[in-house]
Order: structure tokens, then sequence, then C-alpha cells
């Protein structure tokens, strides 16, 4: 156990906390498919650096015998698996992670199962890696797997590969099969823009060149494993990547202070710096980078500071404070790769959120350009991207956010995809460039009618009038259908009848002018809020069709939808939940539709609903489809 | 010209970011506060997260009435120094029945005390996110634990439904009624936290250090006899130099007997050590797997 030895840690304490204290750290992730040996190398970093405690190795020993493939001896994979089994329980793992430690530095491992779901889970891994392990097992050379794991880890941006050439043991530490594979992988990774590569001869399972370098391959002069892994540099250096930072939190305690608290994702920071915020792009000066501990003369990636600036310009969550002289750019039409991670597949023109950085905003994609096959890499058609599916769309945002793209800055260019009914996350995505450069806006003075509305609005608008018997269920679909919008991203308003009745039309009784009048005001008001870009529901039984084609006409056709929500007098009446049947049969209420007054059924409504026949949901998304064959929503 | 930040800088960076993240995007955030060094760490890192402000948000300790009495003290100064509010939830039912170890086990003991108590004390006050100092090498299960993990209303932990963490952006969002626990040392070690402590002078339990205090064995695990509460069939509490891993209830936490009455002093002989951490608790003997069961039923 070459790491266990730290004898400073048991002659003298303090120097060995000083030295841990200065450690660096990196994070990696390991990807092979089944069987390479992951988890036995895994296991075996664990175990040699002093990890595994003697209850744990105790039960490694234990389960070495029983279950193991070792013959009895200690089968390190034991030591990480467990994946396995909870897949079995049904729980969805896409990433564990592991520590371990050396002298010089800590390191998190992201160790992903292979199977079905290998594409999320390792963009997932990958996303916070530094560098990637990729494992190769030397009876088989590179394969169409070694193919996926490298295009993914160029995807996500790893710039350091170590390609870990396993079972080395299997082939008699042959040199000729190890050149051989790295020639192969070096010819294929170039064409994927990797170009950081290590290759080391390896047998996790016999630990050569794993930490120690091995008399078996004495033709191998390069570095162990782990010696490689200390050995990588990730620090950002100053002056590679311009100043970034993404507003979490304004800390405001008092009148006095006023400081914008974040995470600096790229290059430093002083007091006395020239910052621009994004996207107002208002300009002004660093006073002071203030700490709990006091305040800072610098501070660079990786720090989390609170910034204070000379002047009061408004900024918020979700702004970029960045370098004045390299400022982000904006914009709110991208080019991007798009990783899907939903079992419901992506849908072109469906409102989704983004999450970028600190700001969320709402989102639509195009159709993809094309997706690509992770294994061959070739471009191919599609209509849409389903679960582990990866593509390239457009993204168009509703308002304009400040990003670099995701090449030279992974916290300011990727993004995740939200779910706006759900709030799962529903996928990721990488930005590459902006479509529509914001310096491209030339603010003309241009005519702000309903087609520039419904622009800003990200839809269409418009009335949809529902109509029915009392008790037929008008409300509940009608409530129903506007949370489904709303999830959608779509502005409503709910104009309800019983409601305009106590306001805007309380002056008015039940005479048949009075009548009329109501729904001319309704309708009159419906189209107003239609043309200030809203998608009206209106809920009124209506039950006469004249009304009904007055509000038609206000509307303008193709910008109203009837419903009829329809439902036997038997059912409503036996329903009658607020009891107006009842009063109506005992002649208390005089003029009530269906009993002394009739109810004149649509007879071409742009959606029947038999409230028999489904329920308010199946309803409501019912009506969301009719909405968007008419262009309302899209 | 920068040296590059440490190991400790980029997690003390990480969390700070997760804390501010939760904080900007929940309505009633709260931090279970356990008192433990892992609880002193999230703690501290709160204060460094908003500072100059007092963090927003209050403590809440789901009380057994069975801590030591070393740790009712240190919660009581830690909550005046950093300004902060401190909720103290014991649940009644337990205050009623008089729910304790001795009498009802282990395994209801802490179901009611604390997994309830918990759920309780989160509907009372309509906390929709709150923090907790789980890490991830603790154990196997934990590795793959999510560092934001939304619960449906029932507090339950459903494993099928947790998001995918990609990059520092974090999917906060939560559906109505749904909460969220956060778990901002999610990616420290053990060392790690001790190192912190140790860098940062935070202030521990003493419980930590080693000290003569009165135990008596049970069933090969020293405890702590710390009032009168406990039944001593006969047997006489010895004083002997002992100190503790981790701090829970103190008659389910076994003490381990040592002479390091300095924190590097217990840094030292937690890097020599040669078992796990968690075997210095009386509560995981329940068997493998029991993690799983619990964080299902809503216990941290
Ligand atoms: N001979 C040999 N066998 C190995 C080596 N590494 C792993 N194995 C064996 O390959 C099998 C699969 O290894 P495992 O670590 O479980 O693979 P994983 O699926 O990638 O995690 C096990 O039987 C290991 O013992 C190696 O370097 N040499």
């Amino acid at each position: 156990m070459a790491m266990a030895q730290e004898p400073l840690m048991a002659t003298d304490i303090e120097a060995y906390l000083r030295a841990h204290e200065h450690k660096r750290l990196l994070r990696f992730i390991t990807c092979g498919s089944v069987d390479d040996g992951k988890s036995t190398l895994i296991g075996r970093l664990l175990y040699e650096s002093h990890l595994v405690f003697d209850d744990h190795l105790a039960a490694l020993e234990e389960d070495s015998r029983q279950v193991g493939t070792q013959g009895g001896d200690l089968d390190f994979a034991l030591l990480v698996d467990g994946l396995a089994a909870e897949r079995e329980q049904g729980i969805t793992i896409d990433v564990a992670y592991r520590f371990f430690a050396t002298e010089k530095k800590k390191f998190i491992v992201a160790d992903t199962p292979g199977h079905e779901q290998y594409t999320r889970n390792m963009v997932t891994g990958a996303s916070t890696a530094d560098a990637a392990v990729i494992l190769i097992d030397a009876r088989k050379g590179v394969l169409t797997q070694t193919r996926r794991h490298s295009f993914l880890v160029s995807l996500l941006g790893i710039e350091h590969v170590v390609v870990a050439v396993n079972k080395l043991d299997l082939v008699g530490y042959s040199q000729q099969v190890f050149d051989a594979i790295e020639a192969e992988y070096r010819a294929f990774a170039g064409e994927i823009g990797l170009s950081d590569i290590t290759c080391i001869p390896l047998s996790a399972l016999r630990g050569i060149n794993v930490i120690e370098a091995s008399p078996d391959t004495p033709w191998y002069h390069g570095p162990t494993l782990l010696a490689h892994l200390e050995a990588i540099d990730v620090e950002d250096r100053p002056g590679r990547t311009p100043f970034r930072m993404p507003v979490q939190w304004v800390n405001r305690p008092d009148l006095d202070f006023r400081g914008f608290s974040g995470l600096i994702v790229g290059g430093s920071v002083r007091p006395g710096d020239s910052v621009r915020a994004l996207p107002s792009g208002r300009t002004s000066t660093v006073s002071r980078l203030s700490t709990f501990d006091g305040d800072l003369d610098m501070a660079v990636a990786g720090q989390s500071v609170t910034v204070v600036l000379d002047d009061e310009i408004d900024v918020s969550r979700g702004d970029v404070l960045c370098s004045d002289d390299q400022p982000a750019e904006i914009a709110d039409q991208f080019e991007a790769h798009l990783v899907w991670m939903d079992d419901h597949e992506m849908l072109p023109g469906r409102p989704y959120l983004i999450k970028l950085g600190t700001s969320l905003v709402g989102a639509t994609f195009s159709q993809p350009k094309y997706k690509v096959n992770v294994n061959t890499m070739e471009h191919l058609a599609a209509r849409t991207l389903e679960l582990n599916e990866i593509g390239v769309c457009t993204v168009s945002t509703d308002r304009m956010v400040p990003f670099d793209p995701y090449v030279s800055n992974r916290d300011t260019g990727g993004f995740v995809i939200i779910d706006r009914m759900t709030n799962a996350t529903v996928g990721a995505g990488m930005l590459h460039f902006s479509l529509r450069r914001s310096q491209n806006v030339h603010w003309q003075a241009l005519e702000v009618d309903l087609a520039a509305r419904n622009t800003m609005m990200g839809h269409g608008s418009g009335v949809v009038w529902f109509t029915g018997i009392s008790g037929a269920g008008k409300s509940t679909i009608a409530n129903r259908t506007e949370q489904l919008l709303h999830a959608h991203g779509v502005h409503t308003y709910l104009l309800d009848g019983d409601n305009v009745r106590h306001g805007l039309n309380r002056d008015l009784g039940f005479t048949e002018l009075d009548r009329i009048e109501n729904i001319r005001r309704v309708a009159e008001v419906a189209r107003l809020m239609a043309d200030a870009g809203l998608v009206v529901l209106v809920s009124f039984i209506s039950p006469f069709r004249a009304e009904r084609r007055l509000a038609r006409e206000l509307a303008g056709e193709g910008r109203f939808c009837e419903v009829h929500v329809d439902t036997s007098l038997e059912d409503a009446e036996t329903r009658d939940r607020k009891g107006l049947y009842r009063k109506a049969r005992r002649g208390e209420l005089a003029n009530f539709t269906g009993i002394d007054s009739p109810y004149e059924a649509p007879a071409a409504p742009e959606l029947h609903i038999e409230t028999n026949a489904c329920t308010p949901e199946q309803a409501a998304e019912e009506l969301l489809l009719q909405l968007r064959r008419m262009g309302m929503v899209s | 010209m920068t040296s590059g930040l440490t190991h400790l800088q980029r997690l003390e960076a990480e969390s700070i970011h997760i804390l501010r993240e939760t904080v900007a995007e929940s309505d009633r955030p709260v931090m279970l506060y356990s008192i433990g060094k892992d609880s002193a760490v999230m703690l501290h890192l709160a204060r460094k997260a908003f500072h100059p402000s007092t963090p927003p948000f209050p403590l809440l300790h789901v009380d057994t009435t069975w801590k030591f009495q070393a740790m009712y003290e240190m919660r009581e100064k830690m909550a005046a120094d950093s300004g902060m509010e401190l909720l103290v939830h014991q649940n009644p039912e337990c205050v009623r029945l008089g729910i304790n170890p001795f009498d009802h086990g282990s395994a209801v003991h802490t179901d009611m005390w604390k997994t309830q108590g918990l759920k309780q004390a989160l509907d009372h006050y309509g906390f929709d996110a709150a923090f907790g100092g789980a890490r991830r090498d603790e154990e196997k299960s934990r590795a793959k634990e999510r560092i934001f993990s939304i619960r449906s209303p029932q507090h339950r932990w459903d494993p099928k439904q947790q998001r995918p963490e990609l990059w520092r952006t974090y999917n906060v969002r939560r559906n109505q009624g749904e909460s969220m626990r956060v778990f901002p040392l999610s990616n420290w070690t053990e060392l790690d936290v001790w190192q912190y402590i140790y860098r940062e002078q935070i202030p521990i339990v003493p419980l930590y250090l080693a000290a003569p205090r009165p135990v008596v064995e049970r069933d090969g695990v020293l405890i702590m006899v710390d009032d009168h509460r406990m039944p001593l069939h006969g047997q006489t509490p010895e004083l002997r130099s002992v100190r503790f891993r981790t701090l829970g209830c103190y008659p389910l936490t076994g003490a381990v007997e040592s002479t390091a009455t300095s924190l590097t002093g217990v840094i030292q002989e937690m890097l020599l050590a040669t078992t796990s951490e968690r075997e210095g608790r009386v509560i995981d003997f329940d068997g493998a797997g029991s993690m799983e069961k619990k964080k299902q039923e809503g216990y941290f």
C-alpha cells in the first residue's frame, strides 16, 4: 500500500496538515463498457489510497470469497459495485461519485454505469470533469463504445484524456498490442478534436502501472496512471478566460451595503477593475471584493465572492458581471448541441425553461438540423430528439441572455433544460454561437401591432369560448386548460360569467336586453385582451347562437375557438352543485337555461367535449391540441 | 501569477454556491442543525456565503431530548454567535409517550423523534428547502445521491424522480407541495471536514476531543452516562479517557478510547484509524441497506 505509508501523519501531524492543505483538486470521469475493468480500477485506487477500512476490508474479503471472480483473491470491483443492485431496485443512478486523495491531490471520480442510459449518465458525469480516463480492453482494442465515449468527452469539452489500455496481463504485456491500440486511437481522436491524450498500458487487476511503474512493461517509459493524474494541471490560467461572474444573490443587509454574490466562473477580478453587467450593458468599477475573511485584493475563477461596485447600477440575479474589455455576448437565438435526457421526446416549438448560469429563461427549440449517431458520429435527419439522443438545434429564448460559446466557458455556455409542467430536468445543451447578435439589432421605431405583441409573448392570441348548460363543467375545464396553458408559458386570462356579473356587469339584470348587453361587454373585453396578446378563456352559458356569433365576429374568424361542453340535462341536474336546478324547478329562478329557457347547442363548434366520455385533464389536453392547430399557441 | 486554489478552497466555494442558489430560489429555506462537526462546517459556510448579511434562514434542531448536555450548550452558543433564529422541535407525541431508547429500542426512538419529528417540523413551518450535512463519502449508498434531492409532499424520496445534475447549474424548481433536501457538503470527505475545522478554527463540541468521562460498557460498546436517566442495571460507571467520532443521542452513541485531547491529535488518530467512521454509531447496527430505507421514509 504505497500511498498508505505517510509517515508524516504519524510523526508530525501539523506538518502533514499544512502539506495537505495545499492539495489541488482533480475531478475525472471513468468511461468504459461493461467488464472493461472500471470498477476494478476505481476499487484499486481507493484501496491503495488507504480509504478502505478494516471493517470494509473484512466485508470485501468475505464478498470476494462468496461472489468474487478472483478465486478468493481480493476482488476490488466489489468495493465500488452496488450500482447494479441499485438498478434492480429501480433506482435511477446517473453517476456515483467516489473520493480519494494522495499527498498531492484530492480526486473526485465520477463513475457512470454503462448500459442503456449511457449517454445521459456519461454526459452528466463528464459535465463536471476536468479529465477523462477511457478504458480499453487490450484484447478488444478500439471499439464502437470507445468512439462513443471519446465523442461525448469531446462534446462536453474535457481537455485531458487518458487512455488506459487495460488487461494487458491477458495479452502478455505486449508492446505491439499497446502500440497498435495507441496509434489507432490517436488517429481517430484527432478527427474529433481531442488533442491532449496520454495512453498508459495497465492491468487494473494486477496493479500494473496504476500506482507504480511495473517491470512487466519495461518498454513503457511514461508515467503511471496515478502519477499522470497527479500531474494534470487544470488551473484556469489567468488571462486565458475573461472575468465572468453570474450574479446569484443581491446581498443587502442594510442601506450601507449592497453587494453582488456569485461564483467566479472565468478569469479574475480586482478592486478598481472596470466591469460590465449584462444583459443591461451598464458599466461600473469594482470597489471591494467582500468576504467573511476580509476584503480580497484579487479573486479568481472558482472562488465565491461578493462584489461591491462604485455606483448603484441596477444588477439582479441572473445578470452576469463581465470584464469590460471582453464582455460576454448577448443574444436570444443560438445554435446549440442538445442532449435529451427524458422519456418524453423533445417537442420542437414547445416552450421549455432553460437555466444558463443563474438565469432562468423561457426557450423553444427548432426541429433538429441533424442528430448525431454517437457511435459513428454520422449526422442523421431528425424531427425530434428522444431519450439519450444528441442533436443540433436552434434555441430561441424569450429574452436576451448573456453567454459565451461553450468551448470558451462551460459555465456561461452550458445550460440545463427544464420541463415547465413537471419541473424535471429533461436535457442539457451547449451553446455554440448566436444566430442573431444583439449588436445587429437596431431599435427601429416599428409599429407595435398585434404581430409585434405576439412575437414578444412567444405565442398567438385569441378567444376560447366555453359554452354549455349550467353545471356542465365549463369552469372546471376552463380552469384546467388555463393551468395547462400557463405551464406551457402561454399568457392567459379567464373570464367567468359569475365573476363578471359582480363587477363590470353589476348593473345588468336578466331581461333579454340585459343578457345581450352582458354578452356584448364580455365579448368586447375578451377581444381587447386578445388584442393585447393574451389567450382569453371565457366561460359563459351563452345559450343563444346569435350571441355567440356576436362574440365570434368581434374576435375575428380564426381567433375564436368555440368549445361546447356537453352534458345531458339529467346529469347536470343530478349533480346540481349550486342547487340552481332545484330552485328553478321550484319556480324560484325564471328563464333558467334548460328548464324554462332553451339551450341552442352549437352546430359546428371548434371543439365538442362530452364530459361523460373524458376527464377534465383529457379535455384540456384535447383543447390544447386544437389551439395548436389554430396557431393560437405554438 | 495566481498559485491556484487548493482543494479546500474549491470545496468551500462550491458549497457556498449551493447555499446561495438554494436561498435565491426558495421561499422558505431552513438549515437542519444537528450540532455535530458536519453541521458546524455547514453553518460556518452559511455565514461565509451571506456575509455581511446574517444567513437568511433559521436553524432547525430536531431534538430528541437525549442529546449530550455539551451539545445543547454548543447549540445555544452557535445560535447566539451567528445571530440566526434557532428553532427546536420535539415531537409532542414522543414527549407525551416518553419515548426513549431504553424502553422503546433504538429503531422506534429514532423513527419517532427524528424521522417523524423532522416531517412535523417541516410541515409546521412550511419549509420548502432544507439543508443537511450529509456527505457522499459516508457510505456506498450515498455515493450516487444528488446534491439537490426532491421530496414529495409526504417527504418521500422517489428514487426514480431524481434529476441529473450537470455542471454547477442546479435545477431548483419544485412543484406545489414538493420540497427539497440540499446537501452542500456532498463532495467533502471526513478528512476535508476535519482539515477545514482545523484551518478555520471552527468551534466544535468538546466531546470530539478525548477527556476522562464516565462510561459503561453495553454489548461491547462504550456508552457515556451523561445524566441520571440512564438505567445502570447495577453497573458502575468508570472514568475512561474517551472521545466520540460522531454525535447523536448519548445512549446510542459509542465512545472510542483515546488520548487525543487536541484537534490535531484527533485528526491524526482518524488518519491512522482502521475502521470506518460510522462504526461508532449504535444506530447503524440495524443492518445494511437500512440507510436507503430510512431515506425513502424521509429520514435524512
Ligand atoms: N486479467 C485482468 N482482468 C481484469 C483486469 N481488470 C479487470 N479485470 C476483470 O474484468 C472483469 C470485469 O471487471 P469490472 O471491474 O467489474 O468491470 P466494469 O464493468 O468495467 O466495472 C472482472 O472479472 C475483473 O476482475 C485486468 O487488468 N486484468
